[in-house]
């Protein structure tokens, strides 16, 4: 992404293309938007309006509040799954930025014998599926004692061979004068990768760290088979089991998946950037 | 650099220093080099023994499970081989690899194309485009798991708006989930609402670094719009959808969270298993049917098939994918 300028041969468009454009954008980007619109939507009709045809967009007596505490009635523990979801984000996302920030820079930066070995050997890992490994994964927690436990929901998540990738990039891409100078002043590595390396990585590591925790709070899969107490309950497993239950009316779940949503929709609007970077940078620099 | 055994040294003393001696010269010939390589150890050490042990092992475990019958109650058995000649005779076993397959042809075209279309358009200089590009990128950070619900309330027979305004045409209703012939569709329409967004970034990343010249000389030449796109922008960009086709690949083998909750209000992995895909049939048979071994078989043809996938890609690249120099 090396100019941000516009492409000289594309500077002038016609104004009935340019029209053509937006009209083309536009009704794509409401495709896009409108399974948020319709969520919100529902998420405030009395049980009376959910089925009217034709149907209606705005609620003609919104009850947000009240379709909240019925939700929190059909599934008192929902305040539960969203702390848990919270607490598994924040420290999959933490342990992986130092798991995987120490190991990427040993691996950048420290020849070892067998350096270029192990490191293949971990970039290995990124090539098998998390399903192929997902029942062997649920005998190791299991034989752990994990089940159930927000061990088993955050340990084995603090590892990636993926960021460990990502990092040792971004790393490289720093130039070694810079840490020479603070060796010869010096300082031991840990020290060099706290003060000068990891803030010069500061960008990397934003748009690395949203995506982590994108991943953690919206992972299902891993938290199914690994957890089925409501003690260790993440949001997602919450909301699949007001799916689960037929009887559920529609602006309920509308309002629970409105919840599950809320915190990545807010950080997304934050943080956009780092979020559209997170993902050109796991694609473009490989 | 050899280390010399004084001959007065016991037995244990000689094993300590031939074995620290080799440790020596494991880790290099200087102070310096060798001061590096225990750092470098000791910083890789977490983490490496972290995956290997969290993710390595795993890889192990699979493939020895299945050669096993296991399942909850009676303790695992070596079986040899007869967990793959049984899925061989398993029609929901094809049936879930047909839906795969099904799913992929639906999905990964379409994502392409839209994102790839969107991602032009919005490469031009146009006002609100970090708008559009935010819009087209929500869907992404959405939980797969809400977005799913979202999308059975959408598809919903009666009062679904899809049919609600396809009703408004005089179509009848559709019964999108229950009908085995359409029970792929909305799982398909999900995942490329939800990979729309990542594809288009990486394409627009990819048309930013294009550099401009390149049209320059196009437009001296007398080249057309079309011409500029297909002579310029498509080969430019071909190194950027290999990458979107292969992680767009991986991504549609791996669909699960669609299937679990869009069907589990009607008949779960749909009527006659009509939207059960691999990961999803593999799930059940171990965590529904306690099938432990059998459903590991499957994790290993999953597993086979994407790496086949994978490395059928990379080699027939070099017939489309137009790398400029080594830098790519």
């Amino acid at each position: 992404m090396n100019s941000h300028e516009p492409q000289p041969a594309y500077r002038e468009i016609a104004w009935p293309v340019r029209a053509l454009i937006y009209t083309i954008l536009a009704i794509g980007a409401l495709g896009m938007i409108m399974p948020f619109l319709w969520m919100a939507s529902t998420a405030c009709k009395p049980p009376t309006e959910l089925n009217q045809l034709p149907v209606r967009w705005i609620p003609e007596n919104p009850v947000c509040v009240q379709n909240l505490h019925e939700l929190y009635d059909l599934s008192p523990n929902f305040n539960r799954y969203f702390v848990n979801s919270a607490l598994v984000t924040v420290g999959r996302t933490l342990g992986q930025l130092l798991m995987c920030s120490l190991a990427a820079y040993g691996f950048a930066r420290f020849p070892f014998p067998g350096r270029n070995i192990v490191f293949a050997l971990c970039l290995g890992l990124l090539m098998i599926p998390f399903q192929a490994i997902l029942i062997p994964e649920y005998i190791l927690i299991r034989n752990l004692g994990w089940y159930n436990t927000f061990y088993a929901l955050i340990i084995p998540g603090t590892f990636s061979a993926f960021a460990l990738f990502l990092l040792r990039q971004a790393f490289m891409q720093i130039p070694i004068e810079i840490e020479e100078a603070a060796i010869i002043d010096g300082a031991n590595p840990l020290r060099v990768l706290w003060h000068v390396t990891l803030p010069l990585s500061k960008p990397a590591l934003a748009a690395f760290a949203v995506i982590t925790v994108q991943a953690a709070w919206n992972d299902f899969l891993y938290p199914l088979v690994v957890t089925n107490a409501p003690s260790t309950r993440v949001i997602t497993i919450g909301l699949s089991l007001l799916q689960g239950e037929r009887r559920t009316p529609w602006n309920l779940l509308m309002m629970g998946s409105f919840l599950a949503t809320v915190p990545m929709l807010a950080m997304f609007v934050l943080l956009q950037r780092y979020f559209i970077e997170g993902v050109s940078m796991s694609g473009v620099k490989r | 650099m050899l280390c010399v055994v004084p001959p007065s040294a016991t037995g244990v003393e000689s094993c300590y220093l031939i074995m620290s001696s080799a440790l020596l010269r494991f880790l290099g010939p200087t102070p310096l080099s060798r001061r590096k390589a225990l750092w470098g150890i000791a910083l890789v050490a977490p983490n490496t023994l972290g995956l290997f042990f969290f993710f390595g092992i795993p890889v192990l475990m699979a493939f020895s499970t299945s050669l096993q019958e296991w399942n909850a109650i009676k303790p695992a058995t070596f079986i040899g081989l007869d967990n793959f000649t049984r899925l061989a005779d398993d029609p929901t076993f094809w049936n879930a690899l047909e839906n795969t397959f099904k799913l992929l042809l639906m999905t990964v075209p379409a994502e392409i194309a839209l994102a790839l279309g969107v991602a032009i358009l919005l490469n031009q200089p146009l006002a609100g485009r970090s708008f559009f590009r935010a819009a087209y990128f929500l869907p992404v950070v959405t939980s797969t798991v809400a977005a799913s619900v979202v999308w059975t309330w959408i598809f919903q027979p009666r009062y679904g708006i899809i049919n609600s305004t396809l009703s408004l045409f005089g179509v009848g209703e559709i019964k999108w989930l229950t009908e085995p012939s359409l029970a792929l569709i909305p799982v398909a329409v999900v995942a490329i609402w939800q990979r729309v967004g990542f594809d288009m970034v990486l394409f627009l990343a990819g048309l930013q670094s294009i550099p401009g010249v390149l049209y320059e000389a196009a437009l001296i030449d007398g080249a057309s719009t079309w011409q500029r796109f297909r002579h310029v922008t498509l080969p430019m960009l071909s190194p950027t959808t290999f990458l979107v086709t292969v992680l767009a690949v991986v991504n549609a083998f791996q669909i699960f969270d669609q299937v679990y909750i869009m069907t589990l209000r009607t008949v779960p992995g749909g009527v006659g298993g009509s939207a059960t895909t691999l990961t999803y049939f593999l799930y059940r048979r171990a965590f529904t049917n306690s099938e432990f071994g059998y459903a590991s078989a499957v994790a290993l043809v999953l597993f086979v098939i994407i790496l086949a996938v994978t490395i059928i890609q990379l080699r027939t690249q070099r017939y489309w994918v137009y790398y400029e120099s080594e830098e790519g």
